[in-house]
């Protein structure tokens, strides 16, 4: 149920962000002389102080916020099942000095540290803005599949597939990775919402490509156009909303895909007989 | 002791990781941080501005190594350079300066998020089944939920519409700072609006954390055993889970005090409250590159220190840490 | 004169796929100051059992019939299902103790071994006195062997042997009526295990407690139990004397188990004596659940329930010889 929920909202989303665009046609950036005004039937969400509509910015924030998400969480994957898979399967030395770095990246304040990256860019297009989310943000998946390689490489299949002198590539990616592509995909998920929120705060702070909408910088912009002293709610709230949501869809799958494996957190009703 | 000591090491690691990164930042980005200051403002930046920063990262013509040494060197005098923005001031000042009201307002804030969300965590694992459960999707929510967006939401409805609560600056402007209960009260006044933000964007980590511990421990045979005792509801409930299940609680909570540091400083910014993540933003802004990097090192630091107060909390909890031999 | 008396108990397990009937139509005594083993293969409805008398059951638990009666010295009843509030709470321990399989885990490992005695005391005798309390911890733990200083000892710090005597110390505490041990000695090495048994033995000959033991050891049963009760499938199948029950067992269940001398370790392992595994309780073999692993099944064994029959000391449910069984 809960998975369902949750998967229901990320499709959502992710078809708004792929197809939204083309069923909406107009431009995200077009201004027009209704400025600030609140929801009506012309503009559902209402308009921004150049008379920008909300809904369409929204629609088309979803594709650059999603975007983002999903091509530095994907960068992050790549790198956090190679130094996983790679630390769990050799072992010794090189798994000791890469599980070091890994919780290094684990403490280290990614936020900060992707400001300061961020300070550092010539030119903060999306692209590059993803690829700083992403070195700041592969350390926990990373964690999680070193551990996990390291319980299925105890497995007998593995084992034999040693023993039968199956080269070590081989093994890892004809053996172990199969086994490994559930618990990569919700590391891969997690890292995608833990990658819209970043991004969100770097436009927020103006610090990603403003000339792009995404929702981050829909936020900037109701910030910086004093949305909130004018009471221009709806301008502001979508955008977080969506945010948040789509956090939410996630962490649903992910408790889902939980209580499956650990059926004792499931919120059943208890006969009141049995306890005290 | 050998667990402290083991943590301890990891700690000096990680710091050592994170001023080499900082040395390491500015030679692997794009063009030298240096010329493109010089570039960007024309020419108009003062020569004494140039040479301060050459310095404090250590740049010349020297070997990398020899600059690597210089870098540690400075570090070591506690020299971060002199901030750009704030020119002369050295960037160790402006820090002193900002880092007294992060630690308070992300300190406290932090600690009654952990208070409430962990005792909340405990109790909705207890009553699991009853309408206490209607408590989790606005928690899973919640988790989601950008700190910033909190923010402009409590300021829209606090500052703004019931004007209740200030929403910018750390004190109102007609009061003196110094010892005195006025400055003390609006000083208080003002962190309200913050403080409630990190509490409520990082509190539901905490709930659904201890809840999924604490689930979990109820099941423990020291737990059933415990009801067979005859206990009271509330000491098997507090002594036995809840005192077990904090242990894993808090390594989670440690890791995630990096996030809560990140999202505090986007609140900082929401507020202009006179913190180091507002100064980081300015840093930023201003292409105050030795600004961003000292800020940087010391947000690293203290999330580094906060994490072995961490450990400490866990070795007074867990007797098994204390053991010498393992 | 009984101590304990079960009654039709059964018990399933709600779960997705169909309730698991843990244990089903059970009915047994327990007299004063017995001490009553109860044995059966893992997943018997052992442990289920003695949660279920123990008030420990949990959800997906739940109790589908039956009655437990608890019989207080001076002859009055008390119907320990119908148990609720402060009336449990005083029920628990002071009239029943548990100690359970593995004491590592039922030590709560972040407080000391005296203070999880003196939290006991402290609940049911509010009138002990600080010191009255630390003595009384001493002398509990100086009782099972272990020395007044150990009292400042977490778990972890003693040895599985020093555990489990620290556990059944505080089950002690209150001098219960009855003492439930689940598998007490399951995870202790056979040394440690003997320690332990004559140990129970002497506090039951002091204190005068009933004890009901479990264990899937039947060989280590035979030495210590005064009655044996044996499980099968969620039900008693026999019960009598240890004397009479290794002299001439009546269930042809409890003549396998014999054959699987000495030693019956490990779950769902093929006992020698006993060919295939217990059944799934979801869905129990009709007629005698026992039959599709029995030798001597007849035909009426797959389709009438063989019903718990009263015999010169003992009890056996099963369909041979007029329901007398194996003889
Ligand atoms: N929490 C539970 N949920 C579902 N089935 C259970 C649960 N606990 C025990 N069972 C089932 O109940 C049966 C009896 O278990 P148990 O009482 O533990 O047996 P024993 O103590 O004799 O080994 C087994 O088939 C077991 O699978
Ligand atoms: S009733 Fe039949 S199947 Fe059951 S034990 Fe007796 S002989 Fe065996
Ligand atoms: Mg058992």
């Amino acid at each position: 149920m809960k998975i369902k929920i949750g998967a229901g909202i990320l499709v959502f989303f992710a078809l708004m962000a792929v197809l939204g665009p083309l069923l909406i046609g107009a431009d995200p950036a077009a201004t027009s002389e209704d400025g600030l005004q609140g929801p009506s039937a012309e503009h559902w969400l209402g308009t921004t102080q150049t008379g920008q509509d909300i809904l369409v910015q929204i629609v088309y924030g979803a594709r650059v916020s999603l975007g983002v998400g999903v091509l530095s969480a994907l960068i992050a994957t790549v790198l956090a099942v190679a130094v996983g898979l790679v630390g769990g399967y050799v072992g010794g030395a090189v798994d000791e000095a890469l599980s070091v770095l890994t919780n290094i990246f684990l403490v280290l304040p990614a936020l900060p540290l992707i400001i300061v990256l961020a300070g550092y860019l010539p030119q903060r297009g999306v692209a590059s803005v993803a690829v700083v989310i992403a070195v700041t943000g592969w350390a926990w998946g990373a964690r999680v599949l070193r551990a996990q390689t390291l319980s299925v490489r105890r497995r007998d299949y593995v084992q034999a597939a040693r023993a039968s002198g199956e080269g070590p590539l081989r093994i890892v990616f004809y053996e172990i990775l199969p086994v490994l592509l559930p618990v990569i995909a919700t590391s891969f998920l997690a890292t995608v919402v833990a990658a819209i929120l970043a991004e969100a705060g770097l436009s927020f702070l103006g610090l990603a490509d403003l000339s792009t909408v995404s929702w981050g910088s829909m936020l900037y912009f109701a910030q910086n156009g004093q949305a909130l002293l004018i009471g221009a709610w709806w301008w502001f709230i979508p955008p977080g909303l969506c945010i948040a949501l789509i956090g939410t869809g996630l962490a649903l799958v992910n408790f889902g895909i939980d209580e499956i494996a650990n059926p004792r957190l499931r919120t059943i009703k208890a006969p009141r007989k049995a306890r005290a | 002791m050998r667990f402290l000591a083991r943590r301890l090491g990891f700690y000096l690691l990680t710091a050592w990781a994170a001023i080499t990164l900082n040395f390491l930042i500015p030679r692997l980005m794009p063009g030298d941080p240096v010329e493109l200051l010089v570039a960007r403002m024309k020419g108009n930046v003062d020569p004494a501005a140039i040479d301060a920063m050459r310095r404090a990262f250590g740049i010349s013509d020297a070997s990398p190594w020899r600059q690597y040494l210089d870098y540690l060197g400075n570090l070591a005098h506690g020299e971060l350079g002199r901030s750009i923005t704030f020119f002369p001031t050295e960037v160790s000042t402006v820090i002193a300066d900002s880092l007294p009201w992060t630690v308070g307002l992300v300190g406290v804030a932090t600690l009654i998020s952990y208070l409430i969300g962990t005792s909340l965590g405990v109790i909705m694992a207890w009553k699991r089944g009853t309408w206490l459960d209607g408590v989790l999707p606005a928690a899973t929510f919640m988790h989601a939920v950008p700190y910033f967006w909190v923010a402009l939401a409590l300021v829209f409805v606090f500052g703004v519409t019931l004007r209740w609560f200030p929403v910018s600056r750390a004190y109102g402007l007609d009061v003196m700072p110094g010892l005195t209960g006025e400055f003390a009260r609006s000083v208080l006044y003002h962190a309200t609006l913050p403080a409630i933000t990190i509490v409520l964007a990082s509190m539901a980590d905490r709930i659904l954390g201890m809840r999924n511990v604490m689930v979990t421990t109820l099941g423990e045979d020291y737990v059933v055993m415990a009801e067979a005792k005859g206990l009271t509801s509330r000491r098997v409930m507090w002594a036995y889970a809840a005192r077990n299940a904090i242990l894993p609680n808090i390594t989670s909570f440690a890791l995630s005090l990096g996030f809560v540091v990140g999202g505090s400083v986007l609140t900082e910014i929401v507020f202009s409250y006179p913190g180091i993540g507002s100064m980081l933003l300015k840093g930023v802004e201003n292409e105050d590159f030795p600004l961003m990097q000292g800020i940087f090192l010391v947000i690293s630091l203290a999330v580094l220190v906060a994490n072995f107060l961490a450990d400490l909390a866990y070795v007074v909890l867990d007797p098994r840490t204390r053991q010498e031999t393992e | 004169m009984n101590v304990l008396e079960i009654r039709g108990l059964g018990v399933d397990y709600l779960s997705g796929s169909g309730a698991v009937h843990a244990v089903s139509g059970v009915s047994l005594d327990l007299r004063r100051g017995e001490i009553l083993g109860l044995a059966g293969e893992s997943g018997s409805g052992k442990s289920t059992l003695a949660n279920a008398v123990a008030r420990l059951l949990r959800p997906p638990a739940s109790i589908t019939s039956g009655s437990v009666v608890y019989r207080r010295q001076d002859g009055s009843a008390v119907d320990v299902l119908a148990l609720g509030g402060n009336e449990l709470r005083a029920f628990r321990w002071k009239e029943l103790a548990v100690v359970f399989q593995s004491a590592m885990n039922s030590l709560n490992p972040v407080i000391t071994v005296g203070a999880q005695i003196d939290d006991v005391l402290r609940v049911h005798a509010p009138r002990m006195s600080r010191n009255e309390r630390t003595e009384r911890s001493v002398e509990l733990l100086q009782r099972v062997g272990i020395s007044a200083d150990r009292r400042r000892s977490y778990p972890h710090e003693l040895s599985g042997g020093m555990r489990q005597r620290a556990a059944i110390a505080i089950a002690l505490a209150l001098n219960p009526e009855i003492i439930i041990m689940d598998e007490p000695t399951t995870a202790l090495d056979v040394v440690v295990q003997r320690d332990i048994l004559a140990e129970i033995r002497a506090l039951r000959e002091e204190y005068g407690f009933a004890v009901v033991f479990i264990t899937h050891d039947l060989s280590l049963l035979m030495e210590i139990s005064d009655r044996i009760a044996i499980m099968y499938a969620g039900r008693v199948v026999e019960t009598g004397t240890a004397k009479a029950l290794h002299r001439a067992p009546r269930h042809p269940y409890t003549l396998g188990l014999l054959r699987s001398f000495p030693r019956l370790r490990g779950p769902r392992e093929e006992l020698p004596g006993i060919p295939g595994v217990p059944p799934d309780l979801r869905s129990p073999p009709p007629g005698c659940a026992f039959h599709p692993r029995c030798a001597m099944a007849v035909a009426e064994c797959s389709e009438s329930l063989p019903v718990l029959r009263t015999e010169a000391d003992g009890e056996v449910a099963c369909l041979l010889n007029d329901g007398r069984g194996v003889s």
